[in-house]
């Protein structure tokens, strides 16, 4: 064990106090651990987000990788799935947002109205990867995940619009709906057995899903049919509420919503004939609506605001008033509004090692102390500025 | 041009004082003028106008121009209300600017009214008698100015010699004589010379003075001829201006802060640098990365700071307008680099002087001109 301890010595000399702290956790972690992991001081030997605390503030911890197939088919940033391929590996870092959400989700109590969380910051500070950090404390947990990876996607660039089979006044989006209901189905594949059916649904003349059946034959249905897709993901919505409401359930919802102010914002789909469509007239939004709506128990509400996906906002707009408007902001309260930051100095430092670690930054400039100033002035410690800088380095 | 300007100024102001009737005369001398004014000139009668040289005004006409001058002088004090004795050049280059206002980028270019001896080019009177007799002994020579001054100054020399041997004699001979200060002076040069002498000389005859001159400076008693050396010297111009270095101020919490400006292309840009410790930077109250989302624009904010290696020690608050993005990134970073000249050691300022943070870019938009399709790319060239 000698020679780790010079290695790590060696390590921590470069690098200031910041993370004394957690420092003596990790030599235990360490010395319990009986092959000899890499040691830094960046990362941290915690998987379970439930077990997270303030000692691991700014660490990265590593998703396992059982977890990060079914989990996020879809809802993680593009360039956070093109860095997870390179590096082979998926890493969180802790932080104190999605901290916070986790103790919140922890000590809430579940009898009671839904609570709804909504994280908020600039452009690039984090805000889906907090969500994504939350959403893998409640997989962990066994909840049933409803993660809807952008809300701006239903409301842009669809190619096909049907007006509805359930409400001739709505239109179906059957392609979303589909690719939704496929990860739906990725990502709680072992919970949908087990969750049945309260009502019947008749989808035509001859198919119609019974009373008591698994929801994954639900599911299976939307994905074959494809005209009634959206009606199935409307009807899935509903049942997952209603079910977890009783007080004798025993799965917990929780629904993942990222770019929530899509939901009353403008959409740019047009009818034949020209016209706007409304957002109420959307098979998709309208069901979503109703479930933002804290009227069911048994569960928790996870949202993020966006404005790169947004539709006329202006480009310096994030904070929650601004982006969802006002019939927004009124159907969301209350909720719990938390706030995203940029990296600290202790994060910045972090992410700056793991990136060392990773041998990602080959530039020798950028492994020195002033290149590490460098990258924290120009990136201005925003995380996804951070990214694109040492992209090129 | 100038000379014509001058005639114009002078002779409206003349005629001030008595309007019409001149007036009148003018323009009946001008219709004369029109009538029995030739249409055509054959071209075997035309005169060569070039190959006579420079124009040759008479030492009358001179004499004129500046009785004119005087009484152009004159009106325009009184028309300005000032005091027609006491008004000095600097009086008449100010009101002329203020009477006639322009807009002229070239300095050359504008309303002048200056003596005549400085606008008409020194010229020689005629140097030979009526009997065709040169009043100069040197005149036979061609540069009889030139020669004259030669002999002056050896007969100053001489001079000095025997006034070196008169004091050797009286056993007063000293060494250590008052020595004329050259140090912010430097010699005519040959065109400088060429323009007192009123005639041309070659190098030779020019390098030929100054060896005499020096001859001269190296006998001691030379301060005896101050006054003449003196006047073939003419002053070292002005040290280049030094950078003005920002006063460091300490606000109410102790923190001491400095300001100042930066200008590029049409941006103006005002920072407070303070030294506080973090790196926080705010442009126009919003974050610098929302209001330079290119890298570009950061990295010249940064250069500065980075340069000398003081990162994260200040903390800055900007203000900039004008301009476009990156000249808007330029002028920060000028303005920058000033205020953090009054934290800097001498070394440190010398160091960013010729990195060449503290030059202002000279650089801006060229003119369009007509017949041109922008500054420079011409309309295409269409071979029929």
């Amino acid at each position: 064990m000698k020679y780790l301890f010079t290695i790590n010595l060696n390590l921590v000399c470069h690098v200031r106090t910041l993370h004394t702290s957690g420092w003596g956790q990790q030599q235990e972690a360490v010395a319990v651990e009986s092959e000899p992991e890499p040691f830094s001081v960046f990362r941290t030997q915690e998987t379970d987000p439930a077990c997270q605390s303030e000692k691991h503030l700014g660490q990265f911890y590593t998703l396992p990788s059982a977890h990060f197939r079914p989990l996020f088919p879809h809802g993680l940033p593009y360039r956070y799935q093109q860095q997870v391929k390179t590096f082979n590996e998926a890493c969180f870092m802790v932080r104190p947002p999605a901290l916070e959400v986790i103790s919140y989700l922890k000590k809430a109590d579940y009898s009671k109205p839904a609570l709804r969380y909504l994280f908020y910051g600039v452009k690039g500070s984090g805000k889906t990867m907090s969500l994504c950090h939350a959403v893998h404390f409640c997989y962990t947990q066994g909840w049933v995940v409803l993660h809807i990876p952008d809300a701006h996607l239903w409301v842009k660039n669809c190619k096909e619009l049907l007006p509805s089979s359930y409400n001739s006044a709505r239109f179906d989006q059957p392609l979303q709906a589909t690719t939704w209901l496929r990860n739906f189905r990725t990502t709680n594949e072992h919970l949908l057995s087990q969750i049945k059916t309260k009502r019947r649904y008749v989808w035509t003349k001859r198919e119609s899903t019974d009373e008591g059946r698994p929801l994954g034959e639900l599911v299976n249905q939307g994905i074959s049919r494809v005209k009634s897709s959206s009606d199935v993901v409307g009807a899935l919505m509903k049942d997952l509420r209603l079910q977890s409401s009783q007080p004798g359930a025993d799965f917990r919802l929780v629904v993942a919503v990222d770019g929530v102010n899509a939901l009353w914002g403008r959409s740019t789909i047009k009818k034949e004939n020209k016209s706007a469509v409304d957002l109420e007239e959307l098979t998709l939004i309208h069901n979503l609506k109703k479930l933002m709506k804290n009227d069911w128990t048994g569960g928790a509400i996870i949202t993020t605001l966006s404005q790169t996906g947004s539709l006329y906002t202006p480009k310096s707009a994030y904070l929650p008033q601004e982006l969802l408007g006002e019939t927004g902001f009124d159907s969301m309260d209350p909720f719990i509004p938390v706030s995203v930051p940029n990296y600290s100095e202790k994060e910045f430092e972090s992410a700056y090692l793991y990136y060392l670690d990773r041998k990602w930054l080959q530039h020798p400039q950028s492994r020195t102390e002033d290149g590490k100033k460098e990258l924290s002035f120009l990136s201005s410690k925003n995380p996804s500025m951070l990214d694109r800088i040492c992209g090129f380095l | 041009m100038a000379a014509s300007c001058v005639r114009t100024v002078g002779s409206f102001l003349g005629k001030c004082g008595n309007c019409s009737s001149s007036l009148n005369t003018v323009t009946s001398q001008l219709s004369r003028q029109v009538l029995s004014r030739q249409i055509c000139v054959s071209t075997a009668l035309k005169k060569n106008l070039a190959a006579g040289g420079p124009e040759k005004f008479t030492v009358e006409f001179i004499q004129k121009q500046v009785e004119e001058f005087d009484i152009g002088k004159r009106h325009l004090a009184n028309m300005m209300g000032e005091d027609p004795e006491n008004f000095t050049q600097e009086d008449i280059d100010r009101s002329i600017a203020y009477l006639f206002p322009s807009g002229l980028f070239e300095k050359k270019a504008r309303p002048l009214m200056k003596h005549p001896e400085e606008i008409f080019p020194k010229q020689r009177a005629v140097q030979w008698g009526a009997d065709g007799r040169p009043f100069h002994f040197l005149f036979y020579t061609g540069k009889q100015s030139y020669y004259s001054l030669m002999h002056k100054l050896y007969s100053k020399i001489l001079n000095i010699e025997k006034h070196q041997d008169r004091m050797r004699a009286k056993g007063l001979f000293s060494q250590d004589t008052k020595e004329i200060s050259l140090d912010t002076s430097r010699w005519l040069t040959k065109e400088e010379l060429e323009v007192l002498l009123v005639e041309t000389i070659s190098s030779n005859n020019y390098d030929r003075f100054i060896q005499l001159m020096e001859r001269l400076l190296s006998m001691p008693y030379c301060n005896m001829e101050e006054e003449f050396v003196l006047h073939y010297r003419r002053p070292l111009e002005a040290r280049s201006k030094k950078q003005m270095v920002p006063v460091p101020e300490r606000d109410d919490k102790g923190v001491a802060f400095s300001t100042s400006d930066g200008r590029r292309k049409t941006s103006n840009s005002s920072v407070v640098l303070r030294d506080c410790g973090s790196g926080r930077i705010t442009v126009n109250g919003q974050e610098y990365l929302h209001y330079f989302p290119v890298l570009q624009d950061r990295e010249q904010l940064m250069f500065p700071l980075q340069f000398m290696g003081l990162l994260g020690r200040f903390d800055l608050q900007c203000t900039v307008s004008g301009g476009g993005r990156s000249s808007q990134a330029g002028a920060l970073r000028l303005a920058i680099s000033r205020a953090l000249l009054s934290f800097l050691s001498e070394g440190e300022q010398e160091t960013m002087r010729q990195a060449g943070l503290l030059t202002p870019d000279p650089r801006v938009r060229e003119r369009k001109k007509p017949g041109q399709e922008g500054a420079r790319r011409k309309f295409t060239w269409k071979k029929r």
